[in-house]
C-alpha cells in the first residue's frame, strides 16, 4: 500500500529503529516486513533520516536510479558514517550492487548487474543461507545480480549456479534476491535481532 | 522493481541513454511519443523490433514496449525480443474492440491502463502485473490522470468499508471478478503496483500523483517535448522520490525552461480522447 501524504514514518513499536532507503524501488515491502518483525522502520530519503538508526536496509530497485538518488540527496556520507559506526546493513538485489566496491564501498565485492538475464529470466529457488536462516528459504531473483569477486574477509553464505548470491563482511550482508517478496519473515527477523543494541 | 521510479518514453537509443542517465527506472520504447501520434493521426502500431533492440543494447535498465489492445501477436513478437514489460496500450490504435490480450498466456509481464477500479480489476483478471492510469496521453494536461487515480484509490477505499454480504453486488457494479474484489476489500490495495500515466509535464505533477497514491510515474511526451529534456527528466525523478518535500520539488522546478505545450480537454473533443479505448 502506498503512503498517504505525510504519514510515511510509522509510530514507534519499541524495537530497533531500522532505516529503509526509499529513493526508489521495493522499499515498502521491507517496511512491512520490519514492522512485522518488531522493528520501527524509518524511510530514508535525506541524510537526516539516517541519524540515530540501529540498522539500514538498501532495497531492490534499479541500481542506476538508486545510485543517482543517493548522490542527488547527498546520502552517501551519511550511509558510510552509519557503516563506520559498525551498525548493521542489509543490501538486497540492487542494494547489493549499491553496497559494493564500485558504489558505496560498504562491502568488498564487485557485482554483475542483471547477471541471470532480463525480466523474462527471473526465477525462484529454494536456497540455504548459511548462518542466517535454518533450513532452506524461498528466494526470488528478479533481474538479479551475482557477486563477481570478493575481497579478503568476505564470507560467501549461499551460491546459485556456482555464483555467490549471499555474502557477508563484518556488519554488512548482501543478498542477490528479494526476501521482502515472500511471506517468510525469517531474514527480516534475523536482521532485526542483529540490530538490537 | 520499478516502484517509486519514473518510466520514460523514448524514441531512440540516444534518448534512452539520456533517460537512464537522468535516473529513469525503465524506458518505454516507441516510435512516436503520444503527442506526435495525436498530431500525425493514422493507425499507431507496435514499434519496429530493430529500434527496440537498439534501445535494449543501449541501456541496462528495463525496456518496455507497447502493443495495440487485443493484438496478441504483437505481444508474441515483443516477448520473443525478451522485452521486460509489455504495455497493452490505448495510445496505439486498438486491434480488437471486444477482447484484451489473454495475458496469462505470456511469460513477459504486462502493464495495462485503467480509468477506474473496475477496469483495473478486469485487466488484473486477464493477467496484468501492473496497472497505470490512462490519463490523456500526449496532452501535457494531468487532469484526466488525477481523475483516474482518484477513481481507482477511492474505489478501493469504498470496498474496504463494505461487509462481505455487499461484495458480490459491488463486483457486479464494478464488472470485476468477485475473487479480486474480495482480495482488494481485505488488503485495501490492488494485488499489483499502480502507477500514474498520462499528462505529467512538471515535477509538481509527478509529486501530485504520488501524493494521490501512485507508486511511480510514466512520463511520455512531457520530457522529450520540453525545452531541456535531461534537466526535466532529473527534476521529475527527484520529485517522484521526494514527493512529500515541497522544498526539494521547488528546487527541482527552477531553471527548467518551458514545459511541453498543453492541450485543454475541451479542445480534444470526444473523438480525440484516447482514454475511452479499452473497456
Amino acid at each position: 500500500m502506498p503512503d498517504a501524504a505525510g504519514s510515511d514514518q510509522p509510530a514507534s513499536a519499541g524495537g530497533p529503529r531500522i532505516g529503509v532507503l526509499a529513493v526508489q524501488g521495493g522499499f515498502q515491502r521491507h517496511v512491512e516486513h520490519l514492522t512485522e518483525a518488531g522493528a520501527e522502520p524509518v524511510e530514508v530519503r535525506i541524510p537526516a533520516d539516517v541519524d540515530g538508526l540501529d540498522g539500514l536496509i538498501l532495497p531492490g530497485g534499479e541500481s542506476t536510479t538508486i545510485t543517482m538518488g543517493i548522490e542527488s540527496a547527498g546520502l552517501g556520507p551519511a550511509i558510510q558514517a552509519h557503516h563506520a559506526a559498525d551498525l548493521p546493513i542489509l543490501g538486497t538485489c540492487a542494494g547489493m550492487i549499491v553496497a559494493g566496491r564500485e558504489h558505496l564501498g560498504l562491502i568488498d565485492i564487485t557485482t554483475k548487474r542483471n547477471a541471470f538475464g532480463r525480466q523474462l529470466a527471473s526465477f525462484e529457488d529454494d536456497i540455504e543461507v548459511e548462518g542466517i536462516v535454518d533450513g532452506s528459504i524461498r528466494a526470488v531473483f528478479i533481474r538479479a545480480p551475482w557477486v563477481e569477486s570478493t575481497g579478503k574477509g568476505v564470507e560467501v553464505l549461499a551460491e546459485v549456479r556456482e555464483h555467490p548470491v549471499a555474502v557477508r563482511q563484518g556488519t554488512v550482508t548482501a543478498l542477490s534476491f528479494h526476501p521482502e517478496l515472500t511471506p517468510d519473515n525469517r531474514i527480516h527477523k534475523w536482521f532485526v535481532n542483529a540490530c538490537h543494541k | 522493481m520499478l516502484k517509486g521510479g519514473v518510466i520514460m518514453d523514448v524514441v531512440d537509443a540516444e534518448q534512452a541513454k539520456i533517460a537512464e542517465e537522468s535516473g529513469a527506472c525503465a524506458v518505454m520504447a516507441l516510435e512516436r511519443v503520444p503527442a506526435d501520434i495525436r498530431r500525425d493521426g493514422g493507425v499507431a502500431r507496435m514499434s519496429n523490433p530493430r529500434m527496440i533492440k537498439e534501445i535494449q543494447d543501449a541501456v541496462s535498465i528495463p525496456v518496455m514496449a507497447k502493443v495495440r489492445i487485443g493484438h496478441f501477436v504483437e505481444a508474441q513478437v515483443l516477448q520473443s525480443l525478451s522485452i521486460d514489460f509489455i504495455d497493452e496500450s490505448e495510445v496505439l490504435t486498438p486491434a480488437d474492440e471486444y477482447n484484451h490480450v489473454d495475458k496469462f498466456e505470456f511469460d513477459a509481464p504486462f502493464v495495462c491502463g485503467a480509468t477506474n477500479l473496475g477496469e483495473a480489476l478486469r485487466r488484473i483478471g486477464e493477467g496484468a502485473a501492473m496497472i497505470r492510469s490512462k490519463g490523456e496521453a500526449g496532452t501535457g494536461n494531468v487532469v484526466e490522470a488525477v481523475r483516474h487515480m482518484r477513481e481507482i484509490v477511492g474505489g478501493i477505499k469504498k470496498l474496504t468499508t463494505l461487509s462481505s454480504t455487499e461484495l458480490p453486488t459491488a463486483a457486479k457494479e464494478l464488472q470485476a471478478p468477485l475473487e479480486l474484489v474480495r482480495e482488494v476489500a481485505t488488503a485495501g490495495w490492488l494485488p499489483v503496483p499502480v502507477f500514474c500515466a498520462g499528462g505529467i509535464a512538471t515535477p509538481a505533477d509527478a509529486a501530485l500523483m504520488m501524493q494521490l497514491g501512485a507508486e511511480g510515474n510514466f512520463v511520455g511526451s512531457g520530457i522529450f517535448k520540453s525545452d531541456d529534456p535531461e534537466r526535466r527528466a532529473k527534476a521529475i525523478v527527484e520529485a517522484t522520490t521526494h514527493f512529500n518535500d515541497p522544498d526539494r520539488i521547488a528546487a527541482a522546478s527552477e531553471q527548467l525552461g518551458e514545459a511541453m505545450p498543453g492541450i485543454e480537454m475541451a479542445a480534444l473533443g470526444e473523438d480525440g480522447r484516447l482514454a475511452g479505448r479499452g473497456w
